[in-house]
């Protein structure tokens, strides 16, 4: 394979410098926006992000303490009847549903559940990174604070995600910067969706086909 | 100003009508025109059919042709076609310099930079967009590809048909789709140009307009040819023939090319 | 590995056709993969054209998708900017691929995870093969991917024995129907919702024979048909929207989750991607997940994206391969315009918004590349080996109407590109075609003012083809292509030129009708 190697190399090689470009690479514009105009964490912010989540038909909800965090996920989970629910074990105490009867599964990086058994859990409630506002998107990292493993947003059919206002930036570039690419990233903009029949997009697919928000102020 | 016009080769042969009304609006402007007589093709189709080698003796005897325009001779070229006007502009250039010829590649720009379409002579470089014209027609307009999308005439010829007096303009449904012509495409790939054709005549006919207009003859013949085919009884015409029409002039339903077709017999112009 | 290029020219740019290492840049090898199909495109389109249902298919999609993404564009005042830097971060990764290639491989090895090279498609499916027997699995699940698509390798692995499910719902419909592709993001835009429903109640095990064609029941049938393969899979192969040379991370853009699921259950992935997907800084994404997914699906942001740098431990593979794939791109990159073609993020926003596309459908195009950059990008990495090589028919297939360079995000200029491949095209001939010489008279007649008055003299020949009624409806090979379906006006008793030299150009009365 080291052959394959070194002969692509060479071909890559001999062709960057047929091809370059006789004015030479010009540097890269960098005109765009590359912070927004609204604060992070501002209640202008906050509003665009909602409005751009609701957009893709997801649910959002609105917190104003970690109790009343506890109380929207509870609503969450009640509404959809999502009643075995997984969350990682550093997911804020607070933040955990206490109303309600339902079975709460905590998962400790050291020792995993199955993915069956995953797939037995009705939903999964976790934290999240950073939000961008303009595209309505959140983003997980793997590992971060309450946020697990992605298998665990992943299979249970139900995610109810919160997001704190501090972590909701406007742009994409905004976003961007906050992240660590060294651990795996989900940037989930609503729930899985299909546009591949017709361009009609039908919203839940293999991806959670659930997606609640809640956002602490 | 003393404006040079370039027939091109499809004006002279097969449209002298659109080069004749492009002379007759410039000179009732107020303006000085002439018609360098060596001009022949700006190499547009041999170009566009990858003949890029064999174009290049077209783009040197252009650039000898309208020279002038470069030194000072005259003050603008002007084209009654947005496609040959890119071709000047966008390849001549990238054609000369693709056979290795620097000095003709830079001619050729200083050439280009003199040279327009005839709303951006207007619009643009003589700063007018009512001309005076009286056309007691309903007209649509097709915006043509490379006026649009190579040369950005944007709603410069739209501007100068809401001005001309009597005159009906209708918006074009899916105007800036390509009618597809293309040049040597709608040979190469004939029943694709056709069937994009088709939806260009169905658009133009939901107008119920009797005449459609653009700035360039070759889309014209094609949607024209298509039109005449068809017996529809939707007529073509220039631009620039919209815009020399006056109310005192004889042009106005007599101009352009019905359904593709001269409106009288050919036997009884003689 | 078996040499194909006897009898085939060097082309343009120093480039090699064939698969012998000579450290040259070297187009794809003939007869490997999907870039190339059977015959020309005018052939091709003639058959499609008369499809009416294409046709309808073709046109509502299109149509919905075009309207999406000119919505979510003009949402953003800085959308020229980025199409700005989005071009220029491209031009920037082509001007130093190879050392960017060697950084990403440098990141990604120091992660956990193994970087694989291919020469072209034959040497990649054989390395993922390989690395699925090393598994002991006979089966993987699939990430859509245009360079597998590229490759062939579902094919290839299936002649290992390896089973390969697609799991992308467009991908899926095309698997299930034994078809190909026809577009660059859904692939199965040639078929409408009861087609689909009819293939899922053939193809698909254990179906409800009840299933409707609302595309929300066929769309719940795919998640029931694929769950437990996502559940069990031991090996996923995955292609990549973007590597980031100074972090070793690839991104993987979609909207099922059946990406995620590939990406993050299996014990193993395999990503196959072309050389040219690199992005230099982790920081340069922030353009292109703003490009992409407004060009390609029309909207603001795709439901998901996922970015993994090697092996994260208790998260996810614990075996990472990354293969780069050659495959004729050395020779895209030798070409000072044509290295262009390899700036494609893949959207497809130039398909949809083509004309001709619409009206033909991807499968005309032959290869999996179709649409303006399939007949610029699928000539440049094959080569063009002469007037019957059916990709030599591909830079063609436009009216050069410039809809596509517009849409394009990082401002390809496809038009450009696609004269500059009717130029490789002509160059191609070994000997002079009728085209040729019939364009060489052309340019010999209009160089000269004097030969080109007297061609015009010519014209009194259509005058007279036109007889009374003033148009020409029927013209001998070629031009019956034209009057096939237009008429041709009668030429004009007087060209501009003698009017010219008859009034000076102030006879205010038309020559013609005094």
């Amino acid at each position: 394979m080291s052959g394959a190697r070194e002969e692509v190399l060479a071909r890559l090689r001999a062709a960057r410098d047929a091809g370059a470009p006789r004015g030479g690479v010009p540097p890269v514009p960098r005109g765009y926006h590359r912070s927004g105009s609204l604060a992070p964490g501002s209640a202008q912010v906050l509003d665009l992000l909602v409005e751009r989540v609701e957009d893709y038909r997801a649910r959002v909800l609105r917190a104003g303490s970690d109790d009343e965090v506890a109380g929207a996920v509870a609503r969450c989970l009640d509404e959809a009847g999502s009643r075995r629910v997984v969350v990682p074990a550093d997911l804020a105490p607070g933040w955990r549903p206490r109303t309600g009867e339902r079975e709460v599964v905590e998962e400790h990086p050291g020792s995993p559940l199955a993915v069956a058994e995953l797939d037995d859990l009705d939903a999964v409630v976790t934290g999240s990174t950073v939000a961008i506002a303009l595209t309505g998107t959140i983003v997980l990292a793997g590992g971060g604070p309450g946020q697990g493993r992605r298998a665990l947003t992943l299979v249970p059919d139900h995610h109810v995600c919160v997001v704190r206002a501090a972590d909701v930036v406007e742009t994409v570039p905004e976003a961007l910067a906050r992240l660590d690419p060294s651990v795996p990233l989900t940037f989930v903009s609503g729930p899985s969706a299909t546009s591949d029949i017709e361009l009609d997009r039908v919203e839940g697919v293999h991806g959670p086909r659930r997606l609640d928000v809640v956002v602490l102020r | 100003m003393k404006i040079a016009v370039m027939a091109t080769c499809l004006g002279d042969a097969m449209f002298p009508q659109a080069v004749k009304a492009t002379v007759r609006l410039l000179h009732r402007l107020g303006h000085e025109v002439v018609f360098p007589e060596g001009q022949t093709c700006c190499g547009q189709m041999h170009v566009n059919t990858g003949y890029l080698r064999e174009a290049v003796p077209l783009v040197r005897h252009h650039v000898e042709v309208f020279e002038p325009v470069a030194d000072g001779g005259w003050d603008a070229v002007v084209a009654p076609s947005g496609s040959c006007t890119g071709c000047v502009r966008h390849q001549h250039a990238v054609v000369a310099r693709r056979a290795g010829d620097e000095v003709l590649a830079e001619r050729a720009e200083a050439v280009a930079a003199r040279t327009y379409e005839l709303s951006e002579l207007l619009v643009d470089v003589l700063g007018v967009t009512d001309v005076g014209a009286h056309y007691p027609h309903r007209v649509t307009y097709h915006p043509t590809c490379h006026s649009l999308r190579m040369l950005r005439v944007a709603d410069k010829p739209l501007r100068l048909l809401r001005a001309v007096r009597g005159l009906e303009l209708v918006e074009l449904p899916d105007a800036e789709v390509c009618c597809g012509f293309g040049g040597t495409f709608a040979v190469k790939n004939g029943e694709t140009s056709t069937a994009m054709l088709a939806d260009k005549m169905r658009n133009v006919l939901g107008t119920r307009a009797e005449v459609c207009t653009a700035g360039d003859s070759s889309c014209l013949m094609h949607i024209g040819g298509g039109l005449g085919r068809l017996r529809t009884g939707v007529r073509t015409v220039h631009l620039a023939e919209i815009l020399a029409s006056t109310e005192a002039g004889r042009t106005p339903a007599a101009a352009g090319t019905p359904g593709g077709v001269r409106d009288e017999p050919v036997e009884a112009q003689r | 590995m078996s040499t194909t290029d006897l009898g085939m020219p060097a082309v343009r740019g120093g480039a090699r056709d064939g698969s012998r290492d000579t450290g040259l840049p070297t187009h794809s090898v003939a007869g490997q993969g999907n870039l190339r199909g059977t015959t020309s495109f005018p052939r091709a389109a003639h058959e499609k054209l008369a499809d009416t249902q294409l046709r309808r298919n073709l046109g509502k999609a299109t149509g919905i998708i075009r309207g999406k993404r000119a919505g979510v564009v003009a949402e953003l005042d800085d959308w020229e900017e980025l199409r700005l830097a989005g071009s220029a971060l491209k031009a920037d990764v082509m001007a130093r691929l190879p050392e960017l290639l060697e950084q990403l491989e440098e990141n990604v090895t120091a992660r956990g995870g193994h970087v694989h090279w291919a020469r072209d498609a034959a040497e990649a499916n054989a390395v993922v093969a390989e690395l699925v027997r090393a598994t002991g699995s006979d089966e993987v699940v699939k990430v859509k991917s245009m360079a597998t698509q590229e490759t062939g390798l579902n094919e290839a692995l299936a002649e290992q024995g390896i089973t390969a499910w697609e799991t992308d719902l467009a991908e899926l419909i095309v698997q299930l129907g034994h078809d190909a592709p026809s577009h660059i993001l859904v692939p199965a835009i040639h078929r409408n919702r009861s087609e689909i429903r009819e293939i899922f109640l053939r193809e698909m095990p254990g179906v409800d024979p009840a299933l409707s064609d609302d595309p929300r029941e066929l769309a719940m049938a795919a998640r029931a048909h694929l769950r437990r393969k996502f559940l069990t899979a031991k090996v996923a192969v995955s292609g990549a929207n973007f590597a980031v040379a100074d972090t070793g991370t690839l991104c993987v853009v979609e909207s099922e989750g059946n990406g995620r699921m590939c990406l993050t259950l299996p014990g193993t992935l395999i990503t196959l991607m072309g050389v040219e997907k690199l992005v230099p800084t982790f920081s340069d994404l922030e353009v292109f997940l703003q490009l992409l997914p407004r060009s390609s699906t029309g909207e603001r942001m795709n439901p998901y994206t996922s970015t993994w740098t090697g092996v994260t431990p208790g998260d996810g593979p614990q075996e990472f391969h990354l293969v780069l794939l050659d495959n004729g791109r050395s020779a895209v990159l030798a070409d000072e315009d044509g290295r262009a073609a390899l700036h494609c993020i893949r959207c497809s926003a130039c398909l949809n918004v083509c004309p001709v596309y619409e009206r033909v459908g991807g499968h005309a195009y032959g290869s999996v590349y179709p649409g303006p950059i399939g007949a610029v990008l699928s000539p440049m990495l094959t080569g063009i080996s002469g007037p019957d090589d059916p990709n030599a028919s591909l830079p063609y297939a436009s009216s050069l109407c410039g809809a596509c360079f517009d849409a394009c995000p990082v401002r390809i200029d496809i038009p450009n590109l696609l004269v500059q491949q009717r130029a490789a095209s002509v160059e191609s001939h070994p000997r002079p075609t009728a085209q040729d010489l019939a364009l060489r008279a052309a340019a010999l007649v209009m160089s000269s003012p004097g030969r080109f008055a007297a061609a015009e003299k010519g014209l009194a020949l259509g005058r007279l083809l036109a007889g009374r009624e003033g148009r020409i409806s029927s013209l001998p090979w070629p031009l019956s292509h034209w009057t096939d379906s237009r008429d041709v006006p009668a030429p004009p008793a007087e060209t501009a030129r003698q009017w010219w030299a008859r009034t000076g150009g102030h006879d205010e009365q038309d020559g013609e009708r005094s």
